[in-house]
């Protein structure tokens, strides 16, 4: 197989090549491998994961030696924009961001087509799930994970009228998790209640064949409930009736997965409510595997808002247990993902867990009190719930009776439940009685083979046709395009000149689909806001320009918008002039110099500025400044007045002068680095001094108009200023250019 | 249905319960509720399961619905539509595949009819 360049991009093309060909090489789930006490940089962590080779570490990573823990559950990103040949670079992209359960959506619509889906059709807020596109993916995700070191499990849904269908080919394909409740096919696709479940026994004992984790539905009744806190007995009672029945087919306890979300969020004092319904859940479905997904239920627009929902539905997960950790794009509330919300997701996740590393060691859940006696009110609730059901005479019965879905807390009752007739929905009619001589063949069937009415032997019936193609791949047929026009060539014929090629458009979901997005505070009212935002938009020359987000300051003062279009031009790489990443003097080139030529400085935070960080950072030899290379610092404070710094550069005969101006308000930070150089200018010591200024809103070039020799901007280091140093003395004495 | 909020009332007989024996009952009633759901897909199938069968027989998807549809019309489908392929595969010796290509071409069904007439 092909191994991947970390600094090249994957090549479609070649994914697609062969595919005929590819076999998957291992079925079945995989979890990570928790390491004990974990040593990573200075740190010991309770609760992490066997270390990643390639990966893209949290942001502050950089000063922590870019160590990047990853915690022990599972990380879950959603992937399906409509293009699988896109989401295969979304996911190389997800797994370097700690992701190990690709999720792919189906296309609108595919629970209801009665049979597989074949060839590369595009999707609408999925992707029409077909054995070319599974294979296509899968083949580019056993690179992705040599390429990060670690095993991906790749996921999507075995329902609608073509779940059994669909689980012989996601067993076939190396497919490792996937969506399976009969429940959700009756609730919310209006599936025949009797079908669904005749079709679920197949779909569970395939799914069991091929080890394939099993995640189920009832996180639906959540976001369809209209006050979905008070769905809590029933949730748990769907859990169970799906994870029971999936155990009773044969399917692991521990692949059979609960997909669990805190129903409540904030403004409602969501912790207190959501944590006795986590630990009931927890309580009574224990040998099972929990998928904790976030709410999305209350989700509006605003990104933020969904992150900190996102952390707070994890506090949850890391106080009582997650095996999986779902993360919800926190752009879902406007749009069908964008790639870096997807990273933003999975760090989010992976920043959380790994935050709250050991937490249960300091920090236990009371034994008594509201949280236990809500819990077993839960309990209690959902037990009454599940005697209902089998009063009424079973679970069709209480469907049809609306016990599922009602708004009310059980036992009370609004009336207003979900309803499915026994007789009624899609596909029935279509439930045929197995004679006494039924047969069927194949390996992995629910119910009885009868193969030995022709010889067969019943512990392996697909002897008697030389092996099914779960025995003998061989015997898959593989089908590529059925439509002539939509198809991935098609559509990658139409990218074609943006792949790997020096053209360049901005990119939010789809290859050259030219998105941006571009946040403004405009000082009016939500409504003018809006519309003001637009005609900047077009003035901005962006096509299709739509605001997706908008977010009040005040009534009158203004307003937040976010706002996204499309760029109509493209970029040509290799006309421009890319100057190369600056390079440094190496430590011992410093130290050398330093020590033959000693040099003193001064320095210090300039005018009305009490920030003292930044500079510290560049000279405390504990944070790696240029104190360790022998430089003798002098240094001053904050708020130091211009005069004093040039003064004290006199009366001490140091050589470089050092300003930290944080404070940008009407440019203060740059007047100041001019007065310092005027100064120096009057007092005749211009040429004896060097002038280096630096602060977060420093632009280097605009710094350097001001007349002194250098400024630095943001995320400068000890190194930056050190090297500029030494190299500007070797010019002034003329040895170097 | 409407009802008010009984649950004093309705948990009368379990209020003692421990949270073990809460539990046990939980899980008792659960099985109680799948055991039927259970039942009917061993005594069942549907045209999903059919071509799920003929899918890992090794036939085509773009074949398994028709041939499925054939069976529906022709009362065969609790028999099995992999039997049904199966056996004729055997009456003309031919492979499964052969078999299954004539049957979703709509050849060969009076003669899968004939041969499950009178039982096996």
């Amino acid at each position: 197989m092909t191994q991947l360049l970390h600094n090249e991009k994957l090549d479609i093309e070649n994914i697609l090549k062969d595919l005929d060909k590819y076999e998957p090489r291992r079925r079945g789930w995989h979890w990570r491998e928790h390491v004990e006490n974990l040593q990573m940089g200075p740190f010991t962590y309770k609760d992490a994961s066997k270390p990643l080779t390639n990966s893209v570490p949290l942001p502050p990573a950089k000063y922590f030696g870019n160590i990047d823990p990853q915690p022990k559950e599972t990380i879950t990103t959603e992937i399906a924009s409509g293009r699988f040949e896109d989401d295969i670079r979304r996911m190389r992209m997800g797994a370097w961001h700690g992701s190990d359960h690709l999720m792919v959506i189906r296309t609108a619509g595919q629970s209801h087509m009665d049979g597989l889906i074949e060839g590369t059709p595009q999707g609408i807020g999925g992707v029409p799930i077909t054995r070319k596109q599974v294979r296509a993916q899968r083949k580019a995700i056993d690179m992705i994970e040599d390429e990060v070191g670690r095993p991906i499990n790749y996921h999507s849904y075995v329902s609608g009228v073509a779940g059994p269908d669909v689980a012989v080919m996601f067993a076939e394909e190396g497919i490792n998790g996937a969506h399976q409740d009969p429940q959700y096919n009756v609730l919310y696709r209006n599936i025949n209640c009797v079908r669904s479940f005749v079709d679920a026994c197949e779909s569970k004992r395939i799914m069991a064949w091929a080890n394939i984790a099993q995640i189920d539905g009832a996180h639906n009744a959540n976001a369809t409930a209209r006050e979905a806190w008070k769905v809590m007995p029933e949730l748990i009672v769907q859990h169970a009736i799906n994870s029971r029945f999936s155990e009773r087919v044969g399917i692991k306890p521990e692949n059979i997965c609960l997909s669990t979300v805190p129903p409540t969020a904030t403004p409602a004092p969501c912790v207190y409510l959501d944590l006795p319904y986590a630990v009931a859940l927890r309580d009574i479905c224990d040998k099972y595997k929990m998928r904790a997904q976030q709410n999305t239920k209350y989700i509006d627009s605003s990104a933020r808002e969904a992150t900190v929902t996102h952390v707070l539905n994890m506090i949850i997960s890391k106080l009582t247990r997650a095996d999986i950790q779902s993360t919800i794009t926190p752009d879902e509330g406007r749009n069908v993902p964008w790639h870096i919300y997807n990273m933003e997701a999975c760090d989010t996740a992976k920043q959380t867990l790994i935050g709250l590393d050991g937490i249960l060691e300091m920090v236990e859940l009371k034994k008594d009190g509201p949280l236990r006696e809500k819990a077993r009110e839960i309990k209690e609730k959902a037990c009454l719930f599940m005697e209902e059901i089998i009063e009424v005479g079973g679970y069709f019965e209480a469907v049809q009776a609306g016990f599922f879905v009602d708004s009310a807390e059980y036992p009370a009752r609004n009336g207003d439940g979900i309803a499915r007739k026994i007789e009624g929905g899609i596909g029935y009619g279509y439930i045929y009685e197995r004679d006494e001589d039924y047969m069927a063949p194949v390996t992995a069937h629910f119910g009885y083979n009868n193969v030995e009415q022709y010889g067969g032997n019943p512990e392996n019936p697909s002897e008697l046709i030389g092996g099914c193609t779960f025995e003998d791949r061989s015997k898959i047929v593989f089908i590529d395009e059925l439509d002539e026009n939509d198809n991935v060539h098609k559509r990658m014929a139409e990218t074609a000149k943006y792949r790997n090629s020096d053209l360049i458009k901005p990119e939010m979901e789809w290859l050259a689909d030219g998105i941006v997005m571009v946040t403004l505070m405009i000082p009016a009212n939500k409504r003018t806001s809006e519309v003001v935002a637009v005609e900047i938009g077009k003035g901005l020359g962006l096509q299709d320009v739509e605001v997706i987000n908008r977010e009040v300051m005040q009534e009158a003062e203004g307003t937040r918008i976010e706002m996204k279009g499309r760029v109509d031009f493209d970029v040509d790489v290799s006309k421009l002039v890319i100057p190369p990443e600056p390079e440094y003097l190496s430590d011992d080139e410093i130290r050398e110099d330093i020590k033959n030529h000693p040099l003193k400085i001064v320095c210090g935070t300039v005018g009305e500025d009490e920030h003292s960080v930044g500079l510290r950072e560049i000279i405390d030899i504990k944070h790696g400044g240029i104190e360790r290379f022998g430089i003798e610092v002098e240094y001053l404070g904050t708020s130091v007045p211009v005069e004093k710094l040039v003064d004290a550069a006199i009366e001490l005969n140091a050589e470089a002068i050092l300003a930290s101006t944080i404070i940008s308000h009407d440019n203060i930070h740059y007047k100041n680095m001019k007065r310092i150089h005027e100064l120096a200018v009057e007092k005749g010591i211009r040429d004896k001094v060097i002038i280096a200024a630096g602060g977060t809103q420093v632009i280097p070039e605009e710094g350097v108009k001001t007349g002194i020799d250098a400024a630095f901007g943001r995320s400068s280091k000890g190194i930056d200023v050190a090297s500029f140093l030494v190299e500007e003395r070797q010019r002034r004495r003329g040895e170097r250019e | 249905m409407r009802r008010d909020d009984d649950f004093a009332v309705r948990r009368k007989h379990i209020a003692d319960l421990s949270d073990k024996e809460l539990y046990d009952r939980f899980w008792e009633l659960t099985d109680k509720v799948v055991d039927p759901l259970l039942d009917l897909g061993r005594k069942n199938t549907t045209p999903s399961v059919e071509r799920a069968v003929l899918l890992r027989m090794g036939v085509s998807s773009l074949e398994t619905q028709s041939i499925v549809e054939g069976c529906m019309d022709r009362g065969l489908m609790g028999k099995g539509a992999g039997h049904v392929v199966y056996k004729l595969s055997k009456a003309k010796d031919i492979s499964i595949k052969e078999a299954a290509t004539m049957l979703a071409e709509g050849k060969g069904w009076d003669e899968a009819v004939e041969l499950f007439k009178g039982g096996k």
